[in-house]
């Protein structure tokens, strides 16, 4: 009797074991084989936290399941997507209108309309709504639909760049609008107007896609796509080499034994990502500008791109690249440290016992934070440290989580990253602003220059383009006479694709990468080899 | 029986509430900031006003008793709180991953109480023989040997030299569905070497059991009134010397959890580990309280399991002792 009873509990335990797994399985049934001539898989390194436009996925544009008003091409030139024009803008650069395209329908068939547009930028601006980046959209005022098809901005102030926001893709409002903006349904299951439809995201293994039949731009010719989340560097080049990755994002050292290989072709994206090293004006030794001018051309930038990025990158003088038409030529420092020791003698900081320099009874000497883990900025943080050496500057560096070195950030030095491509505005502004000094990782330097100050607020209020080169110019040459900050590298990013789909372009990217950009950033024009 | 069910029932009261008030207090005094890790990259570039609006919502400033309490009083009401970090409630990230993670743990549970009763009897047979001596030292090596390690050298063996066997995930890369099949191939290797990594317990409490037994009374007289060797080891032997595993079976379940996190780590299982991981390191209290009161509640349930097993294999043990 009782020998029995044990079996049926048993029994049953099993059986609802085996149910619950079983109820855990909710994947749909379409099944695609690997490798097929329609499909992509490919790896990339980071997971977005949310899929949600409304808390900030796919703000810089490229969101694959949606659109903005607007988006970019491979030059990163601005250009109608859900609107059918680029923005008319009036009232001084204040008022921003779009005329949106037609006949565009979600993916579950309901139409686009202006309303969806105005609940977007309506819902991330509310307060309640948890999203990190809605600084970005600080200018805007309100947002009207004037009609089905029409809508207009209002800024709080003239902001030449506004138009580079707008590629913020646009959630619908009959879904997201019915559910918890921070934690409903919507954040992990979205619906959009995009070339592709999200079919799972297994949290942590993969996000898959498939081609969105009734998309308004074509249907794309690579019906089902893959992006595998492998975060170890090692393992993503090893699922490539087993066949299980078609392309994949790569560190240089590991990209490398894919030159020679006839399969494979390796694409380096050139790319706004800097490595920048913060001189925090309340430091007495950072904060010098005779230092800081001697650091500035005392350190072997081109060493840096050849040793630690395996020549995947070049010298950076600020946080606009040298090829990039807003740079200004001749700001070009080269790397002289006969001059820097001069500026040194001559500014007083005279070598004590151990070499390092004193001026006043103040050692040279300054502590530098990198994000402890991050192999590229510790690389670049000690290349920092010995370049300044030479020099007589002692740069101690240490590394530290975010909630160590963020109280420091006003005294100590920091190994930061950043980038954005779209416009000079979205960079500089942040990094040089003196008002913003402080204000969370905005200029981290608290550096504080009148000039540079006047010609940020030139630079965002005129919609001349020359008007704004010269703002950025004038910048770009105080930075020579006074840097804040000592800009070491842009990064090129690496990516190994299959040579299955042809020659592919990249974009220029941001400081973030893998997800939107990288060669697959047009994956929906691809035409893959019969 | 009733009685100690409901006993333990009581016990598990106090237990779960001192348990998820340590979990909140442990992450208020953690060093990492909750607002940082839930905006990521773009808090990096968010103004001060944008980031202490963040804190406000998310409700991280308050007090933690008063965290605490609501967290409990909304959670009896079957509410399970927001995850701010998956962004999505927390009884939808444990619904679609504890199934995987039941689905692991029971499966290499399995292997290792059959594997290990098995081996156990046959170095019990001959105490002292080949099998005995190389059983008992494989076991005793993989005691020391922690499942994370165990799991790399198995995707180095298996998934890379040999390329036998997919080294991670539920399914295949490119496929979108969940296929049985495709997750049974997926599932040999984690579970494997979770049940490998269990194995060793059973495997020395099976043979020294069934060893133990061999030498008692009613065996000896088993044997002696002629009984086929089979029947005096299953029949006889067997049953007595596995009432000490029965024990096993409880409290080998805390070590199966920790055990299961690291390997679906190791083989991007997504079970309830990541989520677990994640929890921990940005201070996500609801998530990280409700996994620690569901695997609070499972090394509780073990025990009563294995108790409750005890006595009804063995009359001789009452359920009120």
């Amino acid at each position: 009797m009782r020998a029995r009873s044990i079996r049926g509990t048993g029994g049953a335990a099993a059986a609802i074991a085996i149910a619950v797994a079983a109820s855990a399985c909710s994947a749909p049934g379409d099944g695609s084989a690997g490798g097929a001539k329609d499909s992509a898989v490919v790896g990339i390194a980071y997971e977005p936290d949310t899929l949600s436009p409304l808390l900030g996925y796919g703000k810089d544009g490229n969101s694959k399941i949606f659109d903005g008003l607007l988006t970019h091409d491979a030059d990163m030139k601005l250009r109608p997507a859900l609107a059918a024009d680029l923005p008319k803008v009036a009232d001084d650069g204040k008022t921003y209108t779009y005329k949106l395209r037609e006949g565009v329908k979600f993916s579950d068939g309901k139409p686009f309309s202006a309303k969806d547009v105005v609940f977007t930028y309506e819902t991330i601006l509310d307060k309640k709504t948890n999203n990190a980046s809605k600084t970005e959209l600080d200018a805007v005022k309100s947002v009207e639909a004037k009609g089905d098809d029409t809508v207009v901005f209002h800024l709080k102030y003239p902001y030449a760049p506004f138009a580079e926001r707008t590629v913020l893709p646009i959630a619908p409002e009959h879904i997201a609008g019915k559910q918890d903006v921070n934690t409903g349904a919507f954040t992990t299951k979205p619906v959009g107007t995009g070339p592709y439809e999200l079919v799972k995201w297994s949290r942590g293994e993969k996000l898959t896609f498939k081609a969105n039949p009734g998309y308004w731009g074509g249907a794309p010719k690579i019906k089902n796509f893959t992006m595998a989340i492998i975060k170890d560097d090692d393992v993503r080049a090893t699922r490539l080499d087993a066949g299980e990755l078609d392309g994949a994002i790569l560190p240089p050292n590991l990209a490398k034994k894919y030159e020679d290989d006839g399969g494979k072709k390796t694409y380096a994206a050139k790319t706004f990502d800097y490595r920048v090293v913060t001189l925090p004006t309340g430091n007495k030794v950072a904060g010098d500008t005779d230092i800081r001018r001697a650091l500035d051309v005392g350190v072997n930038r081109k060493a840096m791109v050849d040793s630690i990025l395996d020549g995947a990158g070049k010298e950076a003088y600020g946080p606009v690249p040298t090829d990039s038409p807003w740079f200004t030529k001749g700001t070009e420092r080269k790397f002289d440290a006969g001059k820097a020791k001069k500026i040194l003698d001559q500014a007083g900081w005279k070598p004590g016992k151990d070499g390092i320099r004193e001026k006043d009874g103040v050692r040279a000497a300054f502590p530098l934070w990198y994000l402890s883990g991050d192999k590229l900025r510790q690389d670049h943080a000690l290349a920092y440290a010995s370049d300044a050496k030479k020099l007589g500057i002692k740069v101690e560096v240490q590394s530290g989580t975010w909630e160590v070195i963020e109280p420091r950030m006003p005294k100590d030095a920091v190994l930061a990253g950043g980038g954005s491509p779209a416009d000079p505005d979205f960079d500089q502004y942040t990094l040089l602003k003196s008002s913003l000094a402080g204000d969370g990782f905005n200029n981290m330097a608290h550096y504080d220059n009148k000039k540079v100050d006047e010609a940020l607020e030139d630079a965002r209020k005129s919609g001349d383009h020359a008007k704004r080169q010269v703002a950025y110019d004038t910048i770009q040459r105080e930075l020579v006479k006074n840097p804040g900050y000592t800009f070491l590298t842009h990064i090129d990013h690496l990516y190994v694709v299959d040579k299955r789909f042809g020659d592919l372009s990249t974009q220029v990217e941001p400081h973030d990468h893998g997800l939107a950009s990288g060669p697959w950033w047009n994956v929906e024009d691809w035409q893959p080899a019969k | 029986m009733a009685r100690l069910v409901g006993r333990r029932a009581l016990f598990a009261v106090p237990v779960l509430l001192v348990v998820t008030f340590g979990v909140f207090a442990i992450a208020a005094a953690s060093p990492f900031d909750p607002v940082k890790a839930y905006a990521g990259t773009a808090g990096l570039t968010a103004s001060q006003d944008n980031l202490d609006q963040l804190r406000a919502n998310l409700g991280v400033d308050r007090p933690l008793a008063a965290r605490w309490w609501e967290w409990l009083t909304s959670a009896l009401t079957g509410d399970l709180g927001d995850s701010s970090t998956l962004r999505q409630p927390v009884a939808d990230v444990i619904g679609e991953r504890v199934g995987w993670s039941v689905l692991l743990a029971a499966t290499a549970f399995l292997v290792a109480i059959l594997l290990g009763t098995a081996l156990g009897v046959l170095a019990a047979r001959r105490p002292g023989g080949w099998l005995d001596r190389a059983v008992t030292s494989l076991a005793y090596t993989l005691e020391a040997a922690p499942p994370f390690w165990l799991g790399l050298l198995a995707v180095w063996l298996f998934a890379l030299k040999l390329g036998v066997l997919p080294s991670g995930g539920l399914t295949d890369t490119a496929s979108s569905a969940v296929t049985a099949g495709q997750v049974a191939t997926h599932l040999v290797l984690p579970a494997g070497v979770l049940a490998i990594s269990q194995l060793p317990w059973f495997v020395l409490y099976v043979r020294q059991g069934v060893g133990d037994a061999l030498g008692d009374d009613p065996v000896r007289g088993a044997r002696a009134r002629g009984l086929a060797e089979r029947t005096v080891l299953l029949g006889h032997a067997l049953r007595s010397g596995m009432l000490p595993v029965l024990t096993l079976i409880g409290s080998r379940v805390p070590e199966l959890i920790t055990g299961a996190l690291l390997v679906e780590t190791v083989f991007s299982w997504p079970g309830i580990a990541a989520a677990t991981v994640q929890a921990a390191t940005s201070v996500d209290f609801p998530l990280l309280a409700a996994l620690t009161a569901l695997a609070t509640a499972a090394v509780l349930l073990g025990n009563l399991v294995a108790d409750l097993l005890y006595g009804l294999a063995d009359p001789r043990v009452g359920f009120d002792g």
